[in-house]
């Protein structure tokens, strides 16, 4: 059984274990990559504690985070409800939505990065349909980030396709027999449908939070972080100080407040869930 | 192949609607309002990218072109030897693709096959895997490559796919574990080795799994941009995500709008492809990895 398990246990001793321990060690000391480590002890964490940048990174990640991926959420659900009825032409949106949310990556910052030009861009325009004159987005410290939480919420389709999954799981008898003791949709929805996508949602919420401290492909292409710092993401902070300035052991800190963050949001949500998530008789492999 | 289980995850849902009420009405506008807006930009990112430097700039954007510019096509190719970056992706995304679907199907196999007590804390510490974050363990990666000499070639990009990758493995576990323990009864009589019966039996049986694998992989691969960030220095070893980020680089003083958006389509191509090659197996994948 080793055998087969074996090539997993040594790329995660090479690429996650040593890393992580390494980085550890690294955090404690002075590095620039060339020259060998120097140890400074806690240095980097108070350095972090007093620093302009990381502070205002964090604010950037966490706004982005707490705007961001409740409404994703609640968009995804959204649809999925939608289109859990019987509907015409149903396959097409669901294609339809469900698309865009392929499209990540860099040619996705590049698309939205037209969209968003306040001059020949699609978005102001179809603002002036409604007769609104919108404001300069990513060039504007006040309307950077929204601008990319705004573009976030193309790939809501991806969410959509796991609740319409979830929805079809819940059984139908219930809902029947419910309709028969005289209970209406919002009843209905709030007491059998919620309870029974719980374990979606949860599952949701913790990789949509893990996704977003990680942002980084938007802050590299569409705004280098500006203006004015204002997409100053946590990544890409660690990144420029780690590939920019040279600092391994400063970012090596930071890289290891960001595991912590994420254990312990992973770790809390999982404790909540305890009360509000309901699995099925346990049926959870 | 006529006996693979079904990965589909939804039984027929059947319930009788009562009314076509208001309900279903106000849900479909929402439906064509939000599909309109969600398929209008992919809309424009075609037309625009066929428009002439000079069209682009006007305002309200035309809907389609006045001229038809096919000539952006060719442009890209010597602006950003986009032949170059093409080539490079997918060298990097095939081998990764490679790499992950026989790393992950061995060490799933591994995992779904055996129930021992060892066994189930490596499980525990795969799933703990999945949520560790890539920017946390970048720098001594990169350190330890550095030390390799494997700066500035595609090793970094490709090797570690060969170690299986958490997710991957999750969910052919999740496949391989449905499969009926009887066949690998008979296999065992009939005197086959787990390898044999892993390549003869497991492997046969699992197409639209490793199918979903191979998909994932790939997108994951060709959409990356950090790592070759990190990795690769000289222009002519770049990828694809690497190349089209220096388009909005400050080197140009008005962004070259019409190849930002060939750019873009061109990117998009592949996946676009795969997803209309085997939508079913991007659907299935996401739902298969996502619930349970």
């Amino acid at each position: 059984m080793y055998l087969f398990i074996s090539p997993w246990i040594i790329g995660f001793l090479i690429f996650a274990l040593y890393p992580i321990l390494s980085s550890f060690y690294y955090s404690f000391t002075e590095y620039d990559i060339i020259h060998p480590p120097k140890f400074v002890g806690l240095a980097n964490y108070t350095e972090m504690f007093h620093n302009d940048l990381f502070w205002k990174s964090v604010v950037v990640t966490v706004r982005y985070t707490f705007i961001g991926v409740p409404i994703s959420m609640l968009l995804s659900l959204g649809f999925a409800l939608l289109l859990n009825q019987t509907i015409p032409l149903k396959g097409f949106f669901r294609t339809a939505m469900y698309f865009p949310s392929m499209v990540s990556g860099v040619a996705m910052s590049l698309l939205w990065y037209w969209i968003f030009n306040p001059q020949i861009g699609l978005f102001n325009y179809i603002l002036s349909w409604f007769g609104i004159q919108g404001p300069s987005w990513l060039m504007n410290p006040d309307t950077a980030l929204y601008a990319l939480i705004i573009m976030s919420f193309w790939g809501a389709g991806a969410g959509m396709i796991l609740f319409l999954a979830g929805l079809q799981g819940v059984p139908s008898s219930l809902v029947e027999a419910a309709e028969l003791d005289g209970a209406g949709r919002l009843r209905i929805f709030w007491h059998i449908t919620l309870p029974m996508i719980s374990p979606v949602l949860l599952f949701q919420l913790i990789m949509g939070l893990i996704d977003s401290f990680q942002v980084f492909t938007q802050a590299f292409v569409m705004t280098q972080g500006g203006p004015n710092y204002s997409t100053w993401f946590y990544v890409y902070n660690l990144y420029t100080s780690a590939f920019k300035e040279y600092r391994a052991g400063y970012s090596s800190a930071l890289a290891w407040v960001l595991l912590i963050v994420v254990m312990l949001c992973t770790a809390l949500i999982m404790k909540l869930s305890n009360r509000f998530v309901h699995y099925e008789g346990g049926v959870n492999k | 192949m006529s006996s693979i289980p079904s990965l589909s995850t939804r039984p027929p849902s059947s319930r009788p609607r009562r009314k076509v009420g208001p309900v279903k009405i106000i849900s479909l506008l929402t439906l064509i309002v939000t599909t309109f807006l969600m398929l209008l930009p992919l809309f424009f990112m075609v037309m625009t990218s066929l428009k002439s430097k000079k069209e682009m700039l006007k305002f309200p954007p035309t809907f389609l072109p006045e001229s038809w510019q096919w000539s952006n096509y060719t442009e890209i190719f010597d602006t950003l030897q986009f032949g170059t970056l093409y080539k490079n992706s997918l060298i990097i995304a095939v081998l990764s693709v490679i790499g992950t679907l026989i790393s992950s199907a061995l060490v799933a196999y591994g995992f779904a096959r055996y129930k021992g007590k060892g066994n189930k804390i490596w499980f525990m510490l795969l799933l703990s895997t999945m949520m560790l974050p890539y920017p946390a363990i970048m720098i001594p990666q990169f350190i330890l490559f550095s030390k390799m000499n494997w700066i500035d070639t595609f090793l970094p990009l490709i090797v570690p796919a060969f170690f299986g990758s958490a997710y991957n493995i999750f969910l052919l576990r999740q496949f391989f574990t449905t499969l009926p323990e009887e066949m690998f009864d008979a296999g065992r009589i009939d005197g086959c080795g787990e390898l044999r019966m892993w390549r003869q039996i497991a492997l046969p049986l699992s197409g639209p799994a490793l199918a979903t694998v191979a998909i994932f992989a790939f997108i994951y691969s060709w959409n990356d941009l950090l790592t070759p960030v990190l990795y690769l220095s000289s222009s002519d070893k770049f990828t694809l995500p690497v190349g089209m980020a220096s388009l909005t680089s400050s080197r140009f003083r008005i962004p070259p709008w019409h190849l930002l958006m060939v750019a873009s389509v061109l990117a998009m191509l592949p996946i676009v492809t795969l997803f209309a090659v085997a939508q079913k197996q991007f659907v299935e994948g996401i739902v298969l990895t996502g619930i349970k």
